[in-house]
């Protein structure tokens, strides 16, 4: 497929045309940026209005018609996607009951509490004992000290309120993209038609499509949970698809002969099997649900995204940091407890400390039930007391204030000098490029990455954001993301080669790329925003501290799976330690890297969201303005622009990653 | 434990049952008992204003619940009838969004909240030995240089609101020959962010500010004096100072509208005749603000407290 694979191993006698192709298409685009104003017509250097087409009009009126009018004869859209709404209702009004706010008879301020929610000793009680029935003493500990943070620190009641609506989204999350992936396995021309809209549902900012969104399934926790499934079911279904088809085949063939149907193929076999790498997608559901925490609890969810939010525009840092840490908190127990779950699927115990351990089980959540009851019956121990909470609050403000007062003017020269030296002229290079350059140049890149199709996916999608009139919005995009992604992995690929193979500082690590990923970003946004003021450089670092995780992840992972009959021949035929880095591990890790790169490009370009939050001038900010103005079409068009360059971006990088991969099972 | 656990199953399942069976007969009643949702956004002041009007309904007999919402998707609820009643809609930052709601057909727009925003340029009150002359805006004309930040030096550098926010500064700026630049914060939570880091450092800061709000109340500072407002102003060029250029003056002080699902005269006429006429002034609502964010009471409290104290103002809007 890919031209680079299809190269014959040449005979390193002249120039290699790889090279060639990149100097050329270098020196050229340095030269178009210097042309001077009168060298190309004026339409290349801006796209002429009278060109663009109404998509945004399109859009609007589209959806204008879907909310509105729409109709299957016997009821309208609206009704139908109401009907969804009030079923999905069924187990989040459940498990808010059953958590937050108990079962009550009556709504608003007539209702009456029938049956009180879990108090806060009984959910520690019974999270303990189911921590440690499925993964022993460590996750007990774990569950009991992150619950017991919850509570002293006074985020207990909104803790509930969201681990009910992530519990309920992440489940629905994970069973959906499971049976969604089996599907595509299944069916491969599905596949290729949910994918586009797997890559849009990731990148397309919430804000975007949040309008029609609230007219469909209403104003409330539901919609709120929609967008959150709609945001973390896709790498559910992308690991399904993968983990499904690295089964190997002789256990599907072992079903077949043994004359199983194909569902006991599908759930007895092919699942299990494929459990652990299963995992990682739930996982990722879990992780990318705590995400959108904050921007669900803007359309009716409530819960810690409200406490973060209300803490910081009344600029609380210390208290919106004890909310967000809360959200970290809950993503870590619940990763871990499901992590501990699918463990065990697979374990066999011994008879005797199996019993004994369903006999402490068993006891401690008769404790927990019995307590519960007795709640309902004294409704006054139930709450958390007041005089035993902590709050850690003021020292957090107080430090921000000492840097502030401290270093201000040394960060200061920081950031005057990344700004002048490197953004703004990057800033200036990208938008003077004119855009049929542009175009061409990426339809190049896939035609060499690709072959003809993929030059014409690519070339289709760089042109859209010309056509719709969107064009200086988008080159400031990519070049925020671009340099926030350069970033990223400077910083993360040697920190990712250091920590493989260094098991104990891998584990530190990853507690802080965990907290990276959950700690929602407007908790760290306003510190940075009061030491480095609004702009640009502001949301450099928020994307680069947000994006870094994937690109840490994945290149410690390629490093460490090198075989290590590969680095002894090299420690054997006299290589240096250095060589051994630079001729060895690197290429080997290379295509996994180039994975890792590929989500931290997908991550910084969903962080637009937020930048717009400090005053950048992006599509993230086209999105945002759209909503301030209610038009759904304006919105929609930025969002398909930012989900086009992240696909474009994850094209082009797959190609050049499968050809890599081509060329190294060549050498090998 | 087995047993314990599907009693519990089965004891959830009564109450969701009992939940979903029809409460008393509700058709009976001459208005609805379903709760009027009100709207909580995310600032200070209308938490307050929410609390009021839930406090004052409640009152008068009416179910309410209050539902977090974002300020701007807010009106999409409303329109739908999710949501019921936002206490504080500005015609200073939410104008097109309402226009617009009020253009469907499902959103209307119930008066004035009596309250009047104010906005404009607001600076800390140690900038006023750097610049002599403020808060005159002509003051202004000579410190550039006293503003000034390094990507912008030798101009001021001016913090405004969101871009979505308007309030043609860039053209006031023009208008009025000021040697500033403006730098758009992308929310104010941002914006404020910066006023806290500027005043702690006591370092120069010339920014949007906008009243009834908790910021001007904890950090001493004034508004710029630009020549006052008139409509002429924002329409003709002739006007003013500047006889070329429109904007030459101070921005309008908008007024703080109410807004509601229109299906709400219909479902509670007698709670629809009370949100009409609730009405409430800056100086009230800020002196609640500073209770909440300056000595740290609850915003229920606060509300609750008032709406007990002050019968007579609210007894009159409740029809018997």
């Amino acid at each position: 497929m890919s031209i680079a694979a299809a190269e014959p191993a040449a005979p390193a006698r002249s120039i290699d045309p790889a090279h060639v192709f990149w100097v050329l298409a270098a020196v050229v685009t340095a030269a178009v940026v210097m042309l001077p104003v009168e060298a190309l017509p004026a339409w290349a250097w801006k796209y002429p209005a009278a060109w663009q087409l109404p998509f945004a009009a399109w859009i609007s009126s589209f959806t204008k018609w879907l909310m509105d009018s729409a109709s299957f004869g016997l009821f309208t859209v609206r009704d139908l996607t109401r009907a969804i709404s009030w079923l999905l209702d069924q187990p989040l009004s459940l498990a808010r009951a059953v958590f937050a706010t108990g079962f009550v008879l009556g709504q608003g301020s007539d209702a009456v509490t029938v049956f009180p929610a879990i108090p806060w000793f009984s959910m520690v009680i019974a999270a303990t004992a189911a921590g440690y029935a499925v993964g022993g003493r460590r996750l007990a500990l774990g569950m009991a000290a992150g619950l017991l943070y919850l509570a002293v620190f006074g985020q207990w009641t909104s803790a509930m309120v969201t681990l009910a609506s992530v519990l309920v989204s992440s489940v629905l999350g994970s069973i959906g993209g499971l049976l969604i992936g089996l599907a595509c396995v299944r069916w491969r021309w599905l596949e290729r038609a949910v994918s586009p809209f797997l890559d849009i549902a990731q990148t397309m900012p919430v804000f975007a499509y949040l309008l029609p969104m609230l007219i469909l399934f209403g104003f409330g926790p539901v919609s709120a949970m929609v967008a959150t499934v709609i945001y973390a079911l896709p790498p559910m279904v992308r690991v399904t698809i993968l983990a499904i088809r690295a089964v190997p085949e002789e256990i599907e063939a072992l079903g077949r002969m043994t004359g199983c149907t194909r569902r006991q193929i599908t759930w007895k076999m092919l699942v299990p099997t494929a459990l652990p790498a299963l995992m990682v997608g739930v996982n990722q559901v879990i992780m990318l649900s705590l995400n959108v925490v904050i921007i669900a609890s803007m359309i009716g969810a409530g819960g810690l995204g409200w406490d973060v939010l209300t803490a910081l525009r009344s600029l609380n840092i210390g208290k919106g940091l004890e909310a967000g840490i809360a959200i970290t908190v809950l993503a870590i127990l619940l990763d871990r407890f499901a992590q501990a779950l699918a463990l065990r699927a697979g374990e066999v115990e011994a008879q005797a400390t199996r019993r004994r351990r369903k006999t402490i089980v068993s006891v401690a959540l008769a404790v927990a039930a019995a307590l519960w009851l007795a709640t309902a019956l004294l409704p006054a121990i139930a709450p958390y007391p007041e005089a035993w909470k902590l709050s850690t609050a003021p020292y957090w403000g107080q430090l921000v204030s000492w840097i502030n007062l401290t270093f201000f003017s040394t960060l200061e020269a920081i950031r005057t000098a990344v700004l002048l030296n490197v953004l703004v002229p990057v800033k200036r290079f990208m938008l003077a490029l004119p855009w049929p350059w542009v175009v061409f140049l990426v339809t190049a890149v896939g035609f060499r990455f690709g072959g003809w199709r993929l030059a014409l996916t690519v070339g289709l999608m760089a042109a859209f954001p010309a056509v719709v009139g969107l064009w200086p919005a988008t080159m400031i995009t990519v070049y925020l993301c671009g340099v926030a992604v350069i970033i990223a992995a400077l910083i993360g690929v040697p920190i990712g080669i250091v920590s493989a193979g260094r098991p104990r500082l891998w584990r530190a690590i990853e507690i802080v790329i965990d907290t990276l990923q959950t700690l929602p970003t407007f908790v760290y946004l306003i510190p940075i925003v009061m030491l480095f003021r609004v702009g640009d450089f502001t949301a450099l670092i928020a994307i680069v501290l947000y994006a870094v995780a994937p690109a840490i992840r994945y290149t410690a992972h390629g490093v460490s799976r090198i075989a290590p009959e590969l680095i002894e021949a090299g420690v054997m035929t006299g290589c240096t330690k250095r060589q051994i880095l630079t001729r060895i591990r690197l290429p080997l890790a290379t295509p996994e890297i180039l994975l890792g790169i590929n989500q931290t490009i997908l991550l910084a370009l969903s962080m637009l969201v937020i930048t717009a939050l400090v005053g950048t001038r992006d599509l993230g900010q086209e999105t945002y303005s759209a909503l301030a103005k209610a038009d759904v079409g304006r919105g929609v068009v930025a969002g398909i622009a930012v989900a086009f360059i992240g696909m474009i971006a994850d094209r082009l990088v797959s190609a050049a990653a499968a050809g890599m991969k081509a060329r190294r099972g060549q050498i090998q | 434990m087995r047993t314990a656990l599907s009693s519990l199953a089965i004891a959830c399942a009564c109450s969701i049952l009992a939940l979903t069976a029809p409460v008393g007969p509700a058709r009976a009643a001459p208005e609805s008992k379903d709760p009027i949702k009100i709207t909580l956004n995310d600032w200070t002041g209308e938490l307050i204003s929410a609390h009021i009007v839930g406090e004052i309904l409640k009152k008068a007999g009416y179910n309410v619940e209050y539902v977090p919402a974002d300020y701007l998707a807010q009106f999409a609820g409303m329109g739908t009838g999710d949501l019921t009643f936002a206490p504080e809609v500005w015609a200073t930052t939410a104008q097109e969004a309402l226009d617009a709601a009020v253009a469907t057909g499902n959103v209307e727009d119930l008066g004035g909240s009596g309250m009047q925003a104010r906005e404009d340029w607001w600076y800390p009150e140690y900038m006023k030995e750097k610049c002599p002359g403020l808060p005159n805006w002509e003051a202004l004309k000579k410190c550039g240089e006293a503003f000034s930040t390094p990507e912008t030096a030798p101009k001021g550098r001016y913090l405004g609101g969101p871009v979505t926010w308007g309030g043609y500064d860039e053209e006031r700026i023009q208008a009025l020959d000021l040697p500033f630049e403006v730098v758009h914060a992308g929310t104010d939570a941002a914006m404020f962010a910066e006023l806290k880091s500027a005043y702690e450092r006591k370092a120069p800061i010339i920014l949007w500010i906008y009243v009834p709000h908790w910021a001007p109340i904890k950090y001493k500072g004034e508004f710029v004096e630009f020549p006052k407002f008139e409509k002429a102003c924002y329409e003709d060029p002739a006007w003013g100072s500047n006889k070329d250029a429109k904007y030459d003056c101070a921005k309008p002080r908008g007024d703080i509208f109410k807004a509601a699902w229109s299906g709400m005269k219909k479902k509670w006429p007698g709670a629809y005749e009370i949100v009409k006429a609730y009405k409430n002034d800056n100086k009230t609502i800020g002196e609640l603000a500073a209770k909440v964010d300056i000595d740290g009471k609850k915003v229920e409290d606060v509300a609750a407290e008032w709406v007990n104290s002050n019968e007579a103002i609210w007894r009159p809007w409740v029809k018997q």
